[in-house]
């Protein structure tokens, strides 16, 4: 019966060899929960990107007579905040912030640090020893508390934000590069390129960062959520991003004190946050899957 | 040099510290390889064989110049390998190569075997499209149709089949010597005999010359013309294949030959196999290193470390056990 199927069966297992980035896709694909989680994304970052042009109203015009005005509300979809300003448009004016906050951090962590964490590792000895010892300075501090300590010395505002929570990612990028690395370095394969009198850029490029990237890009992804949570936390104490900027954890703070007025109103911006960084954890868990060498 | 030689060894040595403490000082050295010399003539193959831990891969690596030696030299084809300049190297590289022994550790996972293979044509300067045809061709000729397997990733050939890419893999540069680090222990019997015939097929073919390492006395046996048994990190004898199956001088290859399993009934040795681990290589006994487990073990094995003795021709043993014959220099 299923004898006539074989054949299609089998170019699925044994057929024409595709590539990496290939069979990684195509794993991808046949994950309901990553593709779910994906889409979610893909919509969070394009009503982002496109605020500008969809938010119904100004994000920073308040009007005074309809403050938190419930879910609900004509011509005010999402309600109003305490000053009156209509939480649809802010919410989808703050994801642009948030998601900001969030990927530059980890992005600028994962450059940095597997530049380092390579570097550490592939030398080994002196600088390997200056490097990680350095990293662990760092590593020793809480997230939450490193993070607001150099905003706390930094002062408020965006660009203090990305660089302290860079600061926050960079090490844990780093120990990760670094630990892939010597545990590439050692395999007979490089060993193999070296007798083959490869140069050390040449086994760079074609072995280790080849076979290093891989984890390191997984992990970094693990960290966008809590990127975005720690900048959200950040905005709350009133260390991020500064008011009347619209940004999740900042709103998350100025409502606060309305939740007894109008509970579903405030909780907006928190269930944002959460929606976002969930949907951040279920790629990277399907990324890992996907990326992961059967050897 | 004298130039009858392809490879020479003179007085090899590495210890690698054992580093420990704040200051990561060394607090002890391992004796991995000390004191080896040994010359391999032009289509010959040295077996060189002992047992787990005794040094055999820190010599592989040695002699390709993998790792530094803290004393002794080699010499490639008359040329000082360990003297020569960065670019020379890299030119005596092609003519030496190296077979690893774990054929799943010695594959990049992420390149096909076709670019694996290809890799060291392109590190010395061939174009894209001449090194995938002359890697897919040598894969052809170890046993691999290159339309079947060019494109797979290592992940999807077994270790017989990663053994071969390996092989071919060496053999792209076309070298002279290829040095070949326990290349079928990893492998099932059946695949072995296969491995090694291919081995055995190429050296014919392209007048190839083998450093051939191993633990297993049978297969050293079935390639090999001349053998060094080794021992902590030390020659405790040499000689023809023949010559040393025929009358091991040595109590350890004699234990070897004893405790290796034997199809003839006659040629069952009386005495008993060695008992017990070798001793540790960082603090290995005094004078010679065998004495621990050795039944014939004098007070003299203790003062220093016996020095080869020739007791027939081309075949060298250190022991005192054969201090009689007229000493080689060591």
């Amino acid at each position: 019966m299923s004898v006539i199927a074989l054949p299609q069966e089998l170019s699925t297992v044994a057929g024409a060899p595709r590539s990496y980035w290939r069979t990684v896709a195509w794993r991808l694909a046949r994950e309901r929960a990553t593709l779910t989680a994906g889409t979610l994304l893909l919509l969070i970052a394009l009503s982002a990107v496109l605020a500008p042009w969809i938010a119904p109203h100004d994000p920073s015009a308040g009007a005074i007579r309809l403050r938190l005005a419930p879910v609900g509300t004509p011509s005010h979809l999402l309600g109003t905040d305490e000053q009156g300003r209509d939480m649809l448009s802010r919410l989808l004016w703050g994801g642009r912030m948030t998601l900001v906050a969030g990927l530059t951090p980890v992005v600028v962590a994962f450059l940095m640090g597997t530049l380092l964490g390579v570097i550490a590792g592939y030398t080994g000895g002196l600088a390997n020893t200056l490097v990680m010892r350095t990293m662990d300075v760092f590593y020793a501090f809480p997230a939450v508390l490193l993070a607001i300590a150099i905003s706390g010395a930094l002062g408020p505002g965006l660009p203090n934000t990305l660089i302290s929570l860079s600061i926050v990612f960079v090490p844990r990028v780093v120990r990760v590069a670094e630990s892939a690395t010597v545990q590439v370095k050692g395999l007979e394969y490089v060993a193999a390129a070296k007798a083959s009198g490869a140069s050390v850029w040449q086994i760079l490029r074609y072995h280790l960062l080849a076979n290093v990237l891989g984890p390191v890009l997984v992990f970094a992804s693990t960290q966008v959520s809590l990127s975005i949570i720690l900048a959200a936390g950040l905005s709350f104490l009133g260390l991020g991003v500064t008011p009347p900027a619209a940004e999740w954890g900042l709103m998350l703070n100025t409502l606060r004190q309305s939740i007894y007025v109008n509970a579903v109103v405030p909780a907006l911006p928190g269930l944002a946050i959460f929606v976002t960084s969930m949907a951040f954890n279920l790629v990277s868990d399907g990324l890992r899957d996907a990326m992961e060498i059967r050897a | 040099m004298s130039p009858a030689s392809l490879l020479q060894t003179r007085g090899l040595r590495k210890h690698y510290p054992l580093r420990g403490g704040v200051l990561r000082r060394a607090q002890a050295w391992v004796r991995a390889v000390d004191d080896v010399s040994f010359d391999v003539k032009p289509g010959e193959t040295l077996g060189i064989v002992g047992e787990s831990g005794c040094g055999k891969s820190t010599l592989a690596r040695l002699i390709l110049r993998l790792v530094e030696p803290d004393a002794g030299g080699v010499w490639f084809d008359g040329e000082d390998v360990l003297r020569v300049l960065p670019g020379r190297m890299k030119r005596l590289r092609r003519d030496m190569q190296l077979v690893f022994q774990d054929p799943y550790a010695s594959l990049n996972p992420r390149l096909t075997i076709e670019d694996a293979v290809a890799f060291s044509l392109l590190v010395h300067g061939a174009g894209r499209a001449d090194a995938r045809d002359r890697a897919r061709a040598l894969l052809g000729r170890v046993g691999l149709d290159p339309h079947l397997y060019g494109r797979r990733y290592p992940h999807e050939l077994s270790g017989g089949q990663r053994q071969r890419v390996n092989i071919a893999r060496a053999l792209v540069l076309d070298p002279k010597l290829l040095v070949l680090d326990e290349p079928v222990s990893a492998l099932d019997k059946s695949v072995q005999a296969q491995v090694l015939n291919l081995l055995l097929e190429l050296k014919a073919d392209r007048e190839l010359t083998y450093v051939f390492i191993s633990h297993d006395l049978n297969v050293i046996e079935y390639v090999s013309d001349r053998v060094l048994v080794m021992y902590l990190g030390q020659v405790v004898e040499s000689g023809t294949a023949d010559a040393l199956a025929e009358s091991p001088k040595h109590p350890y290859t004699q234990a070897l030959f004893a405790a290796a399993p034997s199809m003839d009934p006659d040629r069952r040795m009386e005495r008993p196999p060695i008992a017990g681990d070798p001793p540790n290589p960082i603090d290995p006994p005094s004078g010679c290193r065998f004495r621990t487990r050795c039944a014939f073990a004098m007070p003299q094995c203790a003062d220093a470390v016996p020095p080869p003795v020739a007791v027939g021709a081309g075949h060298d043993v250190a022991c005192y056990l054969y201090g009689a014959a007229t000493a080689v220099t060591a």
